[in-house]
């Protein structure tokens, strides 16, 4: 059952991006607004296959890359949805879902390994740990794709050289003010998420810090976006700069979150692999 | 049968001076409502007059004696003298050549400067006086609601009024797509020229309440103050104004770069990197071209504005022939409607017939059955309604079908004569125009037929 939503979910989430291609060479609102129907019942079957697999192995599901990327891409798409009824920047959409679609790909791709069953899995610091990581790597995700978006437009406007996509795309300041949103949300909820984990970690293991891969890493992606955050409200960084770091902290947290589970190997590695 | 003639002059045929002497001395003297007198054998007249263009759309019968009505009217007002050559600044239009250069026009296909958007706005208020004046019938309203909402279509469907037209205009544009919103912009002017001052307006349009004004020569940098109800500063403290501002518009006379690099790329930090975006419309420039390498930093100068206005004009010329195609399109629902009309007049005389029989039975029967009580013979009243109605549902239907049929003549025809109706083409198409009660009616009838 739950395998036949994800097929259903990714189905819907790729005629969802098809759609918002459509729209970024059409400007109908109608386009938009199917596409975001399409990506909404998409969200809602593979909300359930993610809710029937983690009742049925009473935890949440998220143990191997697989799950976890899976999870992640429906976290992202959820914040997708979410946050475009509240902007309205339709735009938006043909940025976003495909990153999306890719997500949800490369989790079919990825190694299901079964991890045995454990009693560390049932905490409730997991859930947290887990839900708020992965809804700052959402919003990071959103800021990478507002930050190419600024890229584009910001480089048609400085080389005179206009192209299809100068009149579709917002005016600069609205896409740098919408990076910033979604740093300055996203930024507590990675703080957040990582201190649950060292906690978790301190209770489980004998020390917090364990110069683990994954650690270290979501350390170095929390000094990048700490960094850049920093510069923004004390320096007033922001434009070209700030889409770039915006961009490279979300190649980060990429690494962070499948080069280490796929390639290194941890202790991390007892939840997911 | 009808015709729809239209005859006029635009920016192509005529030069500008017989245009515009037609266009003042059309404002002074004609309201639809004195051409009429004038013009025995036009059914209906619309007018329009624009700097550009002067249009005279009517239907009448007899096209030959109407043309010759309207082109005598024109040289009342353009003089005699014009005489022989009036006929070459003339275009004349007729049937669906006159619809569709309406459309165009209507849709600013045809303006001198293709996609402007005032001439939807001239042919609506012309259209208006001539309602008012009630020169209009049912053609020419239906012809007009149309022209109206083929210019919406083409508006919505295609991008030819998008696009910028003058330099300020580009240049607000462009400031809309670095900044948004400007309503809480500030915007400096350098120069208080005339380029200043169009382009003052320009931002004044799209909400900017900032301005502030700075020129060599004070007492004019106050006059423009006053005007936009702007600030102004010494021109000396220039470079330190910049730090405070968003955009900065520049348009003055001097031999030398007023604004250099060094001075900009320091001041970037001050201002926390928010952007600046400079206009430069002077000849020679008055923003060293380097300032653009700073991050947050736009140069645009009059070159590149110029570039941004060619390009539109291509895209423009795209997105007309994709106008154009709506035009098309449109021209021929409006043929299908003009079609229905023929068999309208036959569906009126006979609903009338029928009507005309119906009450003088019932007066017959209500003057021997004088008993009857109010109820009663409302009752008969509705019966009898209902009898007609139904009974003359299907040849009515029936001729609305064959309506667009190369054969609709056939079939009203045979209609008349099957139920021995007057002439009804003749009667109706008088009263297209002139019968009051007819017209009523019909246009019911006419908004019935769904097409």
């Amino acid at each position: 059952m739950q395998a036949v939503f994800l097929v259903i979910a990714t189905l819907f989430y790729c005629a969802g991006s098809i759609g918002y291609f459509v729209y970024l060479l059409r400007d109908r609102e109608a386009i938009h607004r199917v596409s975001w129907g399409i990506l909404f019942v998409g969200a809602v079957f593979h909300g359930a296959a993610i809710l029937l697999r983690s009742l049925g192995v009473g935890y949440l599901a998220v143990t191997s890359s697989q799950e976890a990327l899976s999870f992640f891409a429906w976290v992202f798409v959820v914040t997708y949805l979410l946050i475009q009824l509240r902007l309205q920047l339709r735009i938006l959409g043909s940025f976003v879902s495909p990153l999306a679609v890719v997500f949800m790909l490369l989790s079919r791709l990825l190694p299901a390994h079964i991890i045995p069953k454990s009693g560390i899995f049932q905490s409730g610091w997991v859930i947290f740990h887990v839900t708020t990581l992965f809804l700052a790597n959402a919003l990071f995700a959103l800021a990478f794709s507002v930050g190419i978006m600024y890229l584009l437009q910001e480089r048609q406007i400085k080389r005179k050289n206009f192209g299809y996509l100068y009149s579709r795309l917002p005016s600069l300041e609205r896409l740098d003010h919408i990076n910033y949103i979604c740093l300055i949300i996203g930024f507590p909820l990675m703080t957040a998420g990582l201190v649950t984990g060292f906690a978790y970690a301190s209770s489980i293991w004998p020390s917090p810090w364990n110069w683990d891969p994954k650690e270290i890493f979501a350390l170095i992606t929390w000094f990048i976006y700490a960094i850049l955050l920093h510069e923004r409200l004390a320096v007033g960084w922001r434009g070209r700069k700030a889409a770039w770091l915006a961009i490279f902290g979300f190649s980060a947290v990429l690494t962070t979150f499948l080069g280490v589970n796929l390639i290194l190997k941890g202790h991390h590695t007892v939840f997911i692999r | 049968m009808y015709h729809i003639v239209l005859l006029g002059m635009n920016h192509k045929t005529a030069p500008v001076e017989i245009r515009e002497q037609l266009a003042l001395s059309c404002r002074q003297h004609v309201s639809p409502l004195q051409l009429i007198p004038h013009l025995p054998h036009v059914d209906e007249v619309f007018f329009l007059s624009t700097c550009n263009r002067v249009e005279f759309l009517f239907t009448c019968h007899n096209r030959n004696a109407a043309i010759r009505e309207v082109k005598a009217q024109l040289l009342t007002y353009l003089g005699n003298a014009l005489q022989n050559l009036l006929d070459s600044h003339l275009y004349f239009h007729e049937n669906l050549e006159a619809v569709k250069h309406l459309f165009r026009v209507s849709s600013s296909l045809d303006s001198m400067v293709v996609g402007e958007p005032q001439i939807l706005g001239q042919i609506k208020s012309a259209y208006r006086q001539a309602t008012e004046c009630r020169t209009v019938g049912v053609i020419l309203n239906r012809l007009l609601h149309k022209s109206f909402s083929v210019a919406k279509r083409v508006r919505s469907e295609t991008m030819v009024g998008s696009h910028a037209v003058s330099i300020s205009y580009a240049a607000v544009e462009l400031a809309r797509k670095i900044f948004g919103e400007l309503k809480d912009k500030r915007v400096l002017l350098v120069g208080a020229g005339e380029m200043a001052e169009l382009a003052a307006e320009h931002f004044l349009a799209q909400g900017v309440r900032h301005m502030t004004v700075t020129n060599r020569t004070p007492e004019r940098a106050f006059e423009l103050a006053r005007q936009f109800k702007a600030d102004t500063i010494p021109f000396e403290h220039l470079v330190d104004g910049i730090t405070a501002m968003d955009i900065v518009l520049t348009s003055t006379g001097s031999p030398h770069p007023l604004l250099r690099y060094q001075d900009v790329k320091p001041r970037m930090r001050e201002r926390r990197n928010r952007p600046l975006f400079f206009i430069d419309i002077a000849v020679p420039r008055d923003v060293e071209a380097r300032i653009n390498e700073i991050d947050n930093v736009y140069l645009y100068d009059i070159d590149d504005l110029q570039g941004i206005i060619n390009l539109n004009r291509e895209d423009r010329k795209r997105e007309a022939e994709k106008a154009e195609h709506i035009v098309s399109e449109e021209i021929i629902k409006f043929q299908n409607w003009l079609d229905t009309l023929e068999v309208v007049p036959t569906i009126i005389a006979l609903r009338e017939k029928a009507e005309t029989i119906r009450q003088s039975e019932l007066q017959r029967t209500f003057s021997q059955l004088s008993h009857l009580s109010e109820r009663e013979r409302q009752a008969i009243e509705v019966l009898t309604g209902a009898i007609v109605k139904k009974l003359l549902h299907d040849p009515i239907l029936f001729l609305k079908k064959k309506a667009n049929r190369e054969s609709k003549e056939l079939f009203v025809d045979y209609t008349q004569q099957l139920f021995n109706l007057s002439d009804g083409n003749g009667m109706a198409s008088s009263s297209l125009t002139h019968g009051p009660p007819d017209v009523n009616s019909e246009t019911k009838i006419l908004k019935n037929i769904k097409k």
